[in-house]
């Protein structure tokens, strides 16, 4: 910037005369400040507030909707009938499918996430921080179906495990794996197994990066404490560390967790046929055009999301954020 | 110091976890050489270029990546216009509603992308919106004003102490304070928020999908590619498109932002 450079940088008095509207206009918002922010926060308001806001009230308004069963039209008279469908037990079969699946996915994701996060917090320096920094950035951002196109091909029948376990003469393992109720299948593009894998895969840099924030204000000095004290490097991990990345992993488990409840590519791409919430949802909409049921069925996640963040609360998950 | 060393499983798991991060990608990259068009044969049976030439000359590439770049474009500049004056208010003052605000800036992003969609299919339903590029864009600038916010509310906090004071004591004008000094300021954590909302509308596919229509943007096209694949190659070769077009924004952003406090793409 060059201040110095500028023509009007020079000393002029503070209480010169107008010269023009944008000095009026400068005037007035400095002897009226609410008047600037009030002008400042109008368009975004009004933007979230119509668009946003105005959108998730028709989804609630929808859902208390309902269907015509003979005529497939939208009856727009109030009604609890929508709800109630959720109750069957295909469709709660589906509630409690996706919600396994968001808890084992969570799950995985912490469990995964902490050494990576442990390391880039406590032990990364300069070049490799900022290389662990990257490292972690680009996949959550990079494109999120081209990272589920990367495991259609990694899970494939004929794909990249299955020769490497042919290679090294894993088959009988992968072969047992498949074999399981329930979470095996033909494949593991076509099984749960296959569905977790890539769950875990896209959502754990959002584990990751709360998780390592959390772990940045362990100070060293502490670890340094518990060790004179006499802890062994594990009695620290477990009631020091562990205790201290919590609210990290609290943070990353919302992400986690309501991602996964809300997704309905990758169960469609890897996957055995079963549906998930959101599958549920885009069908609805669509080939079925039941835009009511289909609302209904999406104000789960948000429920659900509700639930467990007061959960998460009482917990005192919050305290430390 | 023995204490900065980190234990031997610990560098490997981390290590391993990280080339778990960007292995997959890589596969993308190897399968659009491959001679082998029906399977996901690994290893391949060959390699050839020829897939790079076919993409180009299936037309039915280039609109979608036309609509898309429309949509990132319009998007990205829609969100930098709300976001900045988003951040620009929240960063003047404590007023009524600052916290709930902050909240209806966060939560196009915060609640799933499912239900941001069908939100928006539910109000176009209930008002007889008709799909066009305009609700695509509509659902895109809502969920890209966050980024541009979390960007710019950092540089912005730094900015509204004395420097701008000092403008004022020299006779500049709002107006023109606001464009010599605060927006030169603003201009790399703008930049960066803009390509990481880029790389976001670019790449967009759930959200998209409600409310689109008919239409079809390129991740769009990917996801029919994926669910009824012909000439799969072709799609690892759009793949690798789309894989760039987000990955250069997200670098750069990242070397615009590294110096300073707020390294862009934190929060997605």
């Amino acid at each position: 910037m060059s201040f110095a450079t500028e023509p009007q940088g020079g000393a002029q008095p503070v209480s010169h005369p107008a010269r023009g509207p944008g000095d009026r206009l400068t005037g007035l918002f400095w002897r009226n400040p609410r008047l600037l922010t009030a002008l400042l926060i109008a368009p975004p308001l009004i933007w979230l507030g119509v668009v946003y806001l105005g959108s998730l009230a028709a989804l609630l308004l929808q859902s208390f909707y309902s269907i015509d069963e003979f005529s497939g039209v939208v009856v727009r008279e109030f009604t609890l009938r929508t709800y109630g469908e959720l109750f069957r037990p295909a469709n709660l079969d589906i509630i409690v499918r996706t919600t396994t699946m968001a808890a084992s996915v969570t799950l995985a994701s912490a469990v995964l996430a902490f050494p990576i996060a442990y390391f880039a917090a406590r032990y990364a320096r300069g070049r490799w921080k900022a290389a662990f920094y990257l490292g972690i950035m680009l996949p959550l951002w990079s494109s999120y179906l081209v990272k589920v196109y990367a495991w259609k091909l990694i899970l494939a029948k004929e794909g990249i495990i299955t020769w490497a376990a042919d290679s090294i003469g894993a088959t009988p393992l992968l072969n047992a794996a498949l074999a399981l109720p329930v979470v095996g299948g033909n494949s593991l593009s076509t099984s749960y197994i296959g569905t977790f894998l890539v769950f875990v895969y896209v959502w754990l840099p959002y584990m990751i990066l709360p998780m390592q924030a959390a772990l940045e204000r362990v100070p060293v000095s502490m670890l340094e404490a518990s060790a004179d004290l006499g802890a062994t490097p594990r009695q620290t991990l477990r009631r020091v560390i562990l205790p201290m990345a919590m609210p990290g992993v609290i943070a990353g488990s919302i992400f986690t967790f309501s991602l996964t409840l809300g997704d309905y590519i990758i169960p469609q791409i890897v996957g055995s046929s079963r549906l998930f919430i959101g599958q549920a949802v885009y069908q609805l909409q669509g080939t079925a055009g039941n835009i009511p049921l289909a609302a209904a069925f999406a104000v789960v996640p948000i429920v659900v999301m509700l639930v467990y963040l007061s959960l998460a609360k009482r917990q005192g998950a919050f305290d430390a954020l | 110091m023995r204490s900065d060393r980190a234990p031997r499983s610990l560098t490997l798991a981390a290590i391993g976890g990280l080339l778990f991060l960007h292995l997959p990608i890589v596969l993308i990259f190897v399968y659009a050489f491959t001679t082998e068009e029906r399977t996901y044969q690994f290893p391949p049976p060959g390699l050839t270029l020829k897939w790079f030439a076919v993409a180009w000359h299936r037309a039915d590439i280039w609109p979608p990546l036309y609509l898309s770049l429309r949509v990132a474009t319009v998007s990205t500049a829609m969100a930098l216009v709300l976001g900045t004056l988003a951040a620009a208010a929240m960063s003047r003052a404590r007023f009524f509603g600052r916290d709930q605000m902050s909240l209806l800036i966060l939560l196009p992003i915060a609640l799933p992308g499912i239900i941001t969609g069908m939100s928006l299919r539910s109000a176009f339903s209930v008002m007889d919106i008709p799909f066009s590029t305009f609700t695509i864009v509509l659902g895109h600038a809502t969920f890209c004003i966050v980024i541009v916010y979390n960007n710019a509310v950092a540089r912005f906090r730094r900015l509204s102490g004395p420097i701008v004071e000092a403008s004022l004591d020299l006779g500049a004008n709002g107006f023109q304070t606001f464009w010599h000094v605060i927006l030169p300021n603003l201009g790399s954590a703008l930049l960066a928020g803009g390509m990481l909302a880029f790389a976001l509308s670019f790449d967009e596919v759930i959200v998209t999908t409600f409310t689109a229509g008919q239409q079809s943007t390129l991740p769009i096209w990917m996801l029919n590619e994926l669910v009824r694949p012909r000439q799969r190659p072709v799609t690892n070769v759009v793949a690798i498109v789309v894989f760039a077009a987000t990955f250069v924004p997200i670098l750069i952003a990242y070397y615009l932002t590294r110096t300073g406090h707020e390294t862009a793409g934190g929060g997605k």
